[in-house]
């Protein structure tokens, strides 16, 4: 297969997202509550489903990482932490415009946004650690731990529609859906997987390159003392 | 489980021979309760309503002082590393650690208790071991993911500001739950919830203390 196939998988995954959300948007009915406004549906949830998959694989991903030591993983812990960040924010914003003719708000502390919220810092922090830590193996290590322990927060994100009284819906699924709002909405969300996978793979392969060079890096003495120009 | 109790005691030994840190910690606890008071102002229905959430917030805010002083005291001067060559298991130090940073926590919040009646005309409508529970419950699970975290980040520049940002977000559902248990021992509970949030509580200590005790050993060779 090509070197470079997440192009052709980045290309069909957009060609799949603009026909389900032409189809969403002119074809099929409109929400029976909402009206125009639940066609949003068609964005969000594919936002959600796929950045909590894409946390998953981070989660993976670290705990390859601090098994196996290797710059692979550790590349893929740096890049699906970076597209889960960004699908999280996007879920924020457009959970917003949605929030905003049906409950009256932009933003309420609810359990489902807040845990939302939670979970942007949470990811945030592994990136942040990331850029603070030189040493290869040790930024491997510590971005690892702290992108399992910030796992924690995804399953409750999950069930918190469940757990606490909440003004957000219940799970979205095929079943939840009129059988008209079904097909856009899987080719949605298979859109947003392939579009996603891709941006994932792109990332993993600018990160390896430059990961596998500070991996093979030889280890230099610490300085001692300041440096000094001879005169 | 000698692992455990040695490092328990060598920590709190630390503590006691360094006391006034003690102090200075509680001194901020009992500062931060009369600051939550001055911002409400003079709403006694206010302050007693919201006194189990201004103790919680009260406790958040020193332990993430606790927590980087306790660790950055193993790392001062390579303790930590003439403690890695003692033939002991990683786990048995974390649990060590966290279980001291906890009884430290337990004992600010069961200081601040008291003061959170005076201040905010509160008082115990249920029993004082459920209160007792609630205090050492929430302080567990403030200090497992805690002491995890400090030892991350004992060596960078800017721990101080780091410590909170990846603490805080991450003990928002322990803080919730202590919050609810707290209020629901001061407020009355006719429904019977106190119950479900200590089995919260409970369910989320487990997954930190376990998690936590597993990647520590990790953590510090790093």
């Amino acid at each position: 297969m090509n070197q470079r196939w997440e192009i052709w998988v980045g290309l069909l995954g957009t060609v799949m997202l603009v026909w389900a959300h032409y189809t969403g948007l002119f074809v099929s009915p409109p929400e029976a509550m909402m009206g125009d406004v639940g066609r949003i549906l068609y964005a969000h949830v594919p936002t959600a489903w796929v950045g909590l998959l894409t946390y998953l694989v981070a989660f993976i991903a670290a705990i390859g990482a601090l098994a196996t030591g290797r710059a692979a993983w550790d590349a893929m812990v740096e890049a699906t932490v970076e597209v889960g960040l960004l699908l999280n924010v996007l879920l924020l914003i457009q959970g917003s415009l949605w929030a905003k003719p049906t409950w009256g708000v932009y933003w309420t502390w609810d359990p489902r946004l807040t845990t939302c919220a939670i979970m942007v810092v949470a990811f945030g922090v592994v990136l942040a650690l990331r850029r603070q830590i030189d040493a290869p193996m040790r930024r491997l290590t510590i971005s690892s731990v702290a992108t399992i322990i910030a796992f924690v927060n995804v399953p409750i994100v999950y069930l918190s529609v469940k757990w606490w009284k909440t003004l957000h819906q219940p799970y979205s699924s095929p079943e939840t859906v009129d059988s008209a709002m079904v097909t856009p909405l899987r080719v949605a969300a298979f859109g947003m997987l392939f579009l996603a996978t891709a941006f994932v793979v792109r990332r993993w392969r600018i990160g390896l390159v430059a990961l596998q060079r500070d991996f093979e890096a030889p280890d230099l003495p610490e300085a001692s003392a300041p440096l000094k120009v001879e005169d | 489980m000698k692992t455990i109790r040695d490092v328990l005691w060598k920590d709190l030994l630390i503590e006691w021979r360094a006391r006034s840190r003690t102090v200075a910690l509680l001194s901020f606890a009992y500062t931060i309760l009369l600051l939550f008071a001055f911002a409400i102002g003079p709403d006694a229905a206010a302050l007693r309503q919201h006194a189990g959430a201004y103790l919680w917030l009260g406790l958040l805010l020193c332990s993430s002082l606790l927590l980087d002083r306790t660790m950055r005291t193993e790392f001062e001067a390579g303790a930590i590393q003439s403690l890695m060559l003692v033939p002991v298991s990683s786990s048995g130090l974390f649990f060590g650690k966290a279980l001291a940073n906890t009884l430290q926590l337990w004992l600010v919040g069961a200081v601040s208790v008291p003061l959170v009646f005076v201040v905010c005309d509160a008082s115990l409508t249920e029993s004082v071991g459920l209160m007792a529970l609630t205090l050492v419950m929430g302080a567990a699970g403030l200090a497992a993911p805690g002491t995890l975290y400090a030892a991350m980040i004992a060596r960078l520049s800017g721990r101080q500001l780091l410590l909170p940002l990846m603490l805080f977000p991450l003990v928002v559902p322990v803080v919730v739950a202590a919050v609810k248990s707290t209020s629901l021992v001061m407020l009355g509970d006719p429904m019977d919830q106190i119950g479900s949030w200590l089995v919260l509580l409970g369910c989320f200590n487990l997954v930190y203390w376990s998690l936590c005790g597993i990647l520590f050993g990790r953590v510090v060779e790093a």
